[in-house]
């Protein structure tokens, strides 16, 4: 079962909680996630692992570094997912 | 058909004797910076390193070694002549033949040991190990010594920012030796040849053959660059994070070991951040002591794993007969995990 979009913000927020301690509530589609939520660019490497395995969409790490924002990574799944 | 009489090993092996030797000279990040765009609040948030040791002329390959072996046999507590074989890992010996071992095994005052090098990259220490264990229960060599050992500051580009903070220099080396119990489990290993570009020396040797300097890499001062091993860091940084801990995972498994039974986690020294990622997902409780000793000397590749070991030893921070887990991988790609009883 594809996830909708929510779905989708929902678990990314997870994630982000998970490997950067950022409080769910403050990952918003809008928010960037090396500037607004303490991602670098190792954790980015790490929540795109998580994301992968969550959603079953593969995420080349060309692909990567056009995930700015939440909602870039939440579009790029919704497109992606098997 | 004749019958050949089989050997005769132990029933199982074990480390018996831990040494390691780290360089004189200590390298700060503030040293690395003279030569890239960087800052010693990066270097330590990406990669946990402050400070590298790096080798001076007379601490070679080989001295670095003999220093690490000879502590390792004194505190195996055998002498030098009961080797039977010597087993090293390295990818910065610049003379490809003859082999090191053979001086190291001579000088150390070995028997006519058997001697070899092996390379295996940063999973070399695993791959010497699993050697040393085999030969032991088969009967080809009582006592083993494995060293891993590098001089990495000589393969390094120092106008690299994706390397330059990374490596360091040292030795590290463990006797293997009989026992009556288990105490090396299965080795996990493997490789990935699909990946080995991922990590790789910017030129092959060859490459300096007079006439074909041309078109050689050039520093910012015009001169041809000594080869250095590069990487994609990315690509490096997510295969060891995803696929590292499930090898971690599998040796466990492979041992009977749980991560409540586990005393020591002892992974590769490639990143701080690649250690606590594994932390994570490998769910390793409080109480498991975790080697981070690349914060003061930096990935030194195959010498990583042993070079921790000795010192969580020497700090009293783990003690012999602890249960650990060690992992190592890189360049191959390669890796190989295993569950280890502390000498
Ligand atoms: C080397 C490593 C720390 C680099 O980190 P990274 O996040 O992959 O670095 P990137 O090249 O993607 O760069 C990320 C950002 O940091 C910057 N950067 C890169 N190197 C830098 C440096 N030395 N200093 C400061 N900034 C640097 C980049 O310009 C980039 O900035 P931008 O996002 O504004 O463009 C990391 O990839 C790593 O450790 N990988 C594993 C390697 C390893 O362990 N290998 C050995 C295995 S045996």
């Amino acid at each position: 079962m594809a996830a909708t979009q929510e779905e989708i913000v929902a678990g990314l927020a997870e994630i982000v909680n998970e490997i950067a301690g950022i409080p769910v509530e403050d990952v918003q589609t809008d928010k960037s996630f090396t500037d607004d939520l303490d991602v670098d660019s190792l954790s980015m490497v790490e929540v795109v692992v998580a994301a992968e395995e969550r959603f079953d969409v593969k995420i080349p790490d060309d692909d990567v570094k056009n995930l700015k924002t939440v909602g870039d990574a939440t579009e790029y799944i919704l497109k992606h997912q098997s | 058909m004749s019958k050949i009489k089989p050997s005769k090993g132990a029933p199982y092996a074990r480390i018996l004797g831990v040494g390691g030797y780290r360089p004189t000279r200590v390298v700060p990040n503030e040293v690395i910076l003279e030569k890239i765009d960087s800052s010693d609040e990066w270097i330590r948030s990406r990669s946990g390193i402050e400070t590298r040791h790096w080798a001076g002329p007379d601490e070679t390959v080989a001295a670095m070694s003999i220093e690490a072996s000879g502590k390792a046999i004194a505190d195996a507590g055998i002498d030098a002549s009961q080797i039977g074989a010597v087993v090293v890992s390295t990818v910065s010996h610049f003379s490809q033949t003859p082999a090191v071992a053979t001086e190291i095994a001579d000088k150390l005052g070995t028997d006519k040991a058997a001697a070899f090098d092996i390379s295996a990259g940063c999973a070399g220490f695993g791959y010497g190990l699993t050697l040393a264990k085999g030969m032991i229960v088969e009967g080809s060599a009582e006592y083993v010594l494995v060293i891993g050992v590098e001089r990495l500051s000589d393969l390094t580009d120092l106008e690299d920012r994706a390397t330059a903070f990374l490596f360091g220099d040292g030795a590290g080396a463990v006797v293997v030796g009989p026992s009556q119990e288990p105490a090396i489990g299965p080795t996990v290993w493997g490789s990935e040849g699909d990946k080995s570009e991922t990590i790789k020396q910017t030129v092959p040797w060859d490459r300096f053959r007079i006439g074909d300097l041309s078109s050689l890499p050039l520093d910012s001062e015009g001169n041809v660059k000594f080869p250095a091993i590069t990487q994609e860091g990315q690509a490096v940084f997510r295969w060891a994070v995803f696929e590292m801990a499930k090898v971690a995972q599998q040796a466990l498994d492979a041992a009977g070991i749980s991560p409540d039974d586990l005393d020591v986690f002892i992974p590769h020294q490639a990143n701080v951040r690649i250690i606590d990622s594994m932390v994570k997902t490998l769910k390793l409780p409080e109480h498991v002591m975790v080697a981070r000793d690349i914060r003061t000397t930096g990935n030194t590749s195959a010498a990583s794993i042993p070079l921790a070991m000795e010192r969580l030893l020497a700090t009293g921070e783990a003690k012999s007969g602890d249960t650990a887990l060690v992992i190592g991988f890189g360049a191959g790609l390669v890796y190989a995990a295993t569950v280890v009883t502390l000498p």
